[in-house]
């Protein structure tokens, strides 16, 4: 279990360290990163080459919004397998709707429980 | 006579043009400067070490509730999702705390990079603009970070799959 943990710090630090660096040189902002780093896990799953680090890597792999985009690929391709075109459809937001639905879920309890803060400098 | 005249005045007005554009462009690289010096420095190997460590600790976090999970008798997959959503709520919740910011403030890519920073980038912006309503304020600011990478995926997601059906991998 400690080896586990620790493949998922170093990976799981290595691909954050890859996005502070865009950060350095390109002054990007957050959202761009996200959706940069979605990409880039999709386009990596499109050639079946990051399901082998989420297999080794565990968590290291799979929560860094990377595995977010290699979720989606792999919903979309097991849809096709399932129901072709169709499958193609409904497969990546099926693949991933647990996240994105905790996130609005407990957003919505969030706004409504706490008020917005100033921010201090 | 008119003629050469106009043509003397459209080149005249041209090489105005072309001072000012150039003028312009000097004004937009001296401000570039400016901002750049202005804008705080950090190290960048200090950004990067931060960066790693809270990363690092995120998706550690992250493998101790996938273990945890798999010790009680929970499917492999079905435990890397669960984790995910478990992160995510603790995010929202320490974004409406305020923690998850002042976390972000050292940790840079460290804390936006993981699905956390997804969390974060969904609710902030939903709990700043509460204000404004709860559909036009709530409902819809909600996705201005997340909007864009939820748009973006399941599109990239869509085109691959068609290109495996077509290509019949």
């Amino acid at each position: 279990m400690l080896i586990n943990i620790a493949k998922a710090f170093l990976m799981g630090g290595f691909i954050c360290m890859l996005g502070q660096i865009v950060i350095n040189l390109t002054h990007l902002t957050n959202g761009k990163i996200l959706v940069m780093f979605l990409i880039l896990g999709a386009v990596l799953q499109a050639f079946d080459l990051y399901q082998p680090l989420v297999d080794t890597f565990g968590a290291g792999a799979s929560v860094p919004i990377s595995g977010f985009g290699c979720s989606l690929v792999n919903g979309a391709l097991d849809g096709i397998r399932a129901e072709g075109f169709f499958g193609a459809i409904k497969g990546g937001l099926q693949a991933t709707a647990p996240g994105i639905a905790t996130a609005i879920i407990f957003g919505y309890i969030n706004a409504i429980l706490f008020k917005p803060r100033t921010k201090k400098k | 006579m008119s003629q050469n005249f106009e043509q003397k005045d459209t080149k005249l007005i041209e090489e105005q043009s072309k001072i000012r554009s150039f003028k312009n462009q000097k004004k937009k690289t001296l401000y570039m400067d400016y901002v750049f010096e202005v804008s705080p420095k950090s190290s960048h190997v200090k950004n990067m070490f931060w960066a790693y460590v809270i990363g690092g600790l995120i998706c550690a976090f992250g493998q101790v509730i996938i273990d945890l999970l798999v010790q009680n008798g929970v499917e492999d997959k079905v435990a890397s999702v669960f984790a995910s959503c478990i992160l995510v709520a603790l995010a929202a919740c320490a974004t409406g705390l305020g923690v998850y910011d002042k976390l972000g403030r050292f940790a840079g890519a460290g804390s936006t990079v993981p699905i956390t920073g997804f969390s974060n980038a969904m609710v902030a912006p939903a709990i700043e603009f509460r204000s404004e309503g709860m559909i036009y304020g709530l409902g819809a600011k909600m996705f201005t970070v997340a909007g864009p990478v939820v748009v973006n995926g399941v599109m990239i997601s869509f085109v691959i799959a068609v290109f495996h059906l077509v290509l019949g991998v």
